[in-house]
């Protein structure tokens, strides 16, 4: 079994012999579950509150938005891509929601899917504008998302010069989406954007999973010229991965609109941030072809419970950046350690 | 006293002995070539010496003290530089920056004046006074980068310069050049040691040769002792064993028919036709164009003219993928980046085709029947390997390589363009690929192999075609499949017997 890991070149990667599985290894192989675990025993010693149904849907809700990006993001990462624009197109799907709905010549239900479907379509355009950038004319990913970030939220502020958008709160198009927003499924009281979520986290798996251009998109960050000598479409991967990402991202601030029932400019500051520490946390490669929808829920899970967690303990918010960041350092490290010790 | 002897060097790579009881000596004031075949062991061998590789027993002397090179900064201040094929320039920076580098870095402050004059005094004294040092090193031609590489090398004390393939780059004029160099540093004493399958520059420039063969020396010849004919038995010398297992093909129709093919700068004039059944050798020097021919061909580069015809009709693949629609078949030469999804399950990499009929419309992929094709794959080929699920960088080249096949198979490719083969996988593992390419043969693929290796080409081809700076040299068949006649196409010597 060992002799197999001496042929194996540097660069690539030695097999976990799934013989050799030491309780170390185990360890380091299931780190953010391990984490996460931990993280929910914390809490629920530190506050009897915790481990309620209602602060669990509370903190779920909070985390619709962080779901909905990362998702996207790890689409982009597993290309070998970045996509920094997440939370700028998330201001331009709350904004235009809020926008469209009394525009709308109808109200109710048919005209809230119409505009929360318009304002998919808005962020997914403006992805596959950084989807042809990329794929089309090879441009370095971080720029043209860069770039990117800075106009969608240059476009949001134009939008209403830097003001809310308020919209007539008695309008029944409205109050379907503040429904949604704050309401739940009549059985246990599920909230409806939980629901939603549930529903797109299991799509994705399966896409990632059962569907050839998931596979595919895992295989173009793995190794896109291998990809591209097999005769497949890699452009159209990548294209398709920045698209879905730009139209998951509207979604995110349409959920955040939804909860405030108002849509400001300001929506998804630094979420692309979280994002991407989502996907990192939950074991992505930035460099592409590694990372996995369920370890990415995780990581938007261990985000949430330290922000959770820290606010039980009366934290103050400056130093949760600080330990935010010395934790997604950590989970990182962790996963650092479980490579080196294949490789020996 | 010589100024280099290294005896006794072994070097392993897993199994295999790339090099075994090699020794090796060279003196100051003499270009000595080393010669072989590709995968003789030249390049390791003066990779040990750089320090770029270690080595197993043996030791290295020069000047008669014995040297410890264990990296190439080691082996730099000992004197010993090497210039590659691929350049080690900083190409944003200027000439100048990158003859001194090594001393750029121990300044706090940089004084470029007094940097370029030094820097023009050498390029100077080497005889390329046009080179501007303040130029950037990205501007300049390959033949000039090549100097600066070599004025590199000579702006720290420099008592052995090894050249590996440094013509194969250069056009004739540049050659020239190039060479009054050499001799320029012959007559300064400096040991030159000279890598290069052109027979008539080992003449041309070389006082001595070392023929190496198999990761063993053959011997030390004074180059005036020899000729051209002489010199390639040397490099032969080899019996054609029972290696390569037997085939019981049936040769059918034409079914790839290829017509005055050009593309890029590296083809320029391609005909050949392959049948079923049929394996076609090509061959050639590293650089002949037959990689970038079988590219056109596939699709993977554009073709600038010249028909391609396939069961008798004319297809014109602009993209791999319409390649792979018409069932052609490439593997490329990089197994490991160009070839398979390393750190992706065997499964997933044979699935990686447009051609997939395990995959609907929808893009669903139907696991359990592409499980059981991949099974049935797997025992075709006599794969080794944990399972479906293992991932590929746990098996072993030869396997490796396999998984690289299977897509095309999967997708019913029966034109496969395999592109040296059998690169960088033992002997056992090339015994497999042979079955198995025989194997692909006998059920009716037509097969076009490019390889480098003599004796894969005699063993395993119907017909051998041999390229040369882009165009096709001659083709050979039956009898006349010989390892002279190979070289000698492949070099341009128009003598073959």
């Amino acid at each position: 079994m060992s002799t197999d890991t001496t042929t194996t070149t540097r660069g690539a990667k030695a097999p976990s012999e799934s013989g050799q599985l030491s309780i170390v290894g185990l360890l380091i192989k299931y780190n953010i579950f391990i984490m996460l675990a931990a993280l929910i025993v914390a809490s629920s010693l530190l506050s009897e509150h915790f481990l309620t149904v209602q602060n669990g849907f509370n903190l779920l809700r909070q985390l619709v938005p962080l779901f909905l990006a990362s998702i996207g993001m790890l689409l982009v990462i597993l290309t070998g891509g970045i996509d920094l624009s997440v939370g700028s197109l998330a201001a331009i799907g709350g904004m235009a929601v809020a926008m469209l709905m009394p525009a709308m010549p109808f109200e109710g239900a048919i005209a809230l899917i119409c505009c929360v479907l318009l304002a998919i379509s808005a962020g997914a355009l403006l992805g596959a504008m950084n989807g042809i950038m990329v794929a089309k004319f090879n441009m370095a990913p971080f720029v043209v998302t860069l770039a990117m970030m800075t106009m969608a939220r240059g476009l949001a502020y134009m939008l209403t010069n830097g003001q809310p958008v308020r919209f007539d709160r008695e309008l029944s198009t409205a109050q379907i989406l503040k429904t949604f927003g704050s309401k739940g499924l009549p059985w246990l009281g599920i909230p409806w954007p939980i629901v939603m979520i549930a529903v797109i986290i299991v799509v994705f798996i399966l896409i990632l999973r059962r569907t050839s251009y998931g596979r595919m998109t895992v295989a173009t960050g793995s190794n896109e010229t291998a990809v591209r000598l097999a005769g497949l479409p890699v452009a159209r991967y990548k294209f398709l991965a920045y698209t879905i990402c730009g139209g998951l991202s509207a979604l995110a601030g349409i959920v955040v609109t939804s909860r405030t029932s108002v849509g400001t400019p300001v929506t998804g500051m630094a979420l692309e941030l979280d994002a991407i520490a989502a996907c990192v946390i939950g074991g992505a490669l930035l460099s592409g072809g590694k990372g996995s929808v369920t370890n990415t829920v995780i990581g938007v899970l261990i985000l949430g419970l330290i922000g959770n967690i820290m606010n039980l303990m009366s934290v103050p918010a400056y130093p949760q950046q600080i330990i935010k960041g010395a934790i997604i350092i950590l989970a990182v490290l962790l996963q650092g350690l479980g490579n080196r010790d294949a490789k020996i | 006293m010589e100024r280099l002897s290294m005896s006794g060097i072994s070097k392993r790579f897993g199994g295999i002995h790339a090099l075994s009881d090699v020794s090796f000596s060279a003196q100051g004031g003499e270009v000595h070539a080393l010669m072989g075949e590709n995968g003789a062991g030249k390049s390791t061998l003066m990779k040990v010496l750089s320090g770029a590789y270690d080595h197993e027993g043996g030791e290295i002397r020069i000047d008669g003290n014995r040297a410890s090179i264990h990296s190439p900064h080691e082996g730099m201040k000992l004197g010993v530089s090497i210039i590659y094929q691929e350049f080690s320039l900083a190409s944003h920076m200027t000439v100048a920056e990158n003859i001194l580098m090594h001393e750029l870095g121990e300044k706090f402050s940089i004084n470029y004046r007094e940097l370029n004059r030094r820097a023009a005094r050498l390029l100077d004294e080497m005889g390329f006074s046009d080179i501007d040092p303040r130029s950037t090193v990205s501007d300049l031609t390959v033949a000039y980068q090549q100097v600066v590489e070599i004025c590199k090398a000579l702006s720290h004390e420099c008592k052995i310069l090894v050249l590996d393939e440094p013509t194969a780059v250069l056009t004739n004029h540049e050659t020239e050049k190039l060479f009054r160099l050499v001799r320029k540093l012959r007559d300064q004493g400096v040991c030159v040691i000279y890598i290069s399958h052109r027979l008539d520059e080992i003449f041309d420039l070389c006082n001595r040769v070392t023929i190496l063969k198999d990761g063993s020396t053959v011997g030390t010849w004074d180059t005036n002792t020899l000729d051209h004919d002489s010199l390639t038995n040397l490099m032969i010398g080899r019996e054609l064993t029972d290696f390569f297992p037997e085939r019981n093909a049936k040769i059918g129709a034409v079914a790839l028919e290829v017509q005055s093919l050009r593309s890029g700068s590296m083809v320029s004039d391609v005909s050949f036709s392959v049948r079923r059944g049929e394996v076609l050798g090509i061959g050639g020097l590293v650089g002949a164009g037959r990689t970038e021919a079988l590219r056109a061909i596939f699709g993977a580069d554009k073709r600038d003219g010249g028909t391609v015809t396939l069961h008798g009709q004319e297809v014109h693949n602009r993209t791999a993928g319409e390649g792979v629609r018409n069932r052609i078949g490439l593997l490329p030469e990089d197994r490991k980046h160009q070839g398979v999804l390393l750190d992706l399950p065997i499964r997933d990499n044979a699935l990686m085709t447009p051609v997939n009929p395990f995959i609907s419309v929808t893009g669903w992929i139907n696991q359990a029947s592409e499980r059981d094709k991949v099974q049935e794959l797997w025992k075709e080929l006599r794969l080794k390997a944990a399972s479906q699920d293992a991932n590929v960088s746990t098996l072993s080249g030869g396997n490796q390589q396999k998984v690289a096949l299977m897509k095309w198979l999967v997708a019913h490719c029966d034109v496969l363009l395999l592109d040296e083969p059998t690169r960088g996988v033992d002997v056992g593992a090339k015994v497999e690929i042979y079955r198995v390419i025989n194997q692909l043969a006998e059920q009716g693929a037509a097969i076009v192999m490019v390889s480098s290796e003599m004796i894969e080409l005699i063993g395993m081809c119907d017909r051998v075609m041999v390229m040369r700076g882009g165009r096709m040299a001659g083709t050979l068949e039956g009898d006349a499949i010989r390892e002279e006649n190979i070289i000698e196409l492949a070099m341009g010597q128009d003598n073959v017997h």
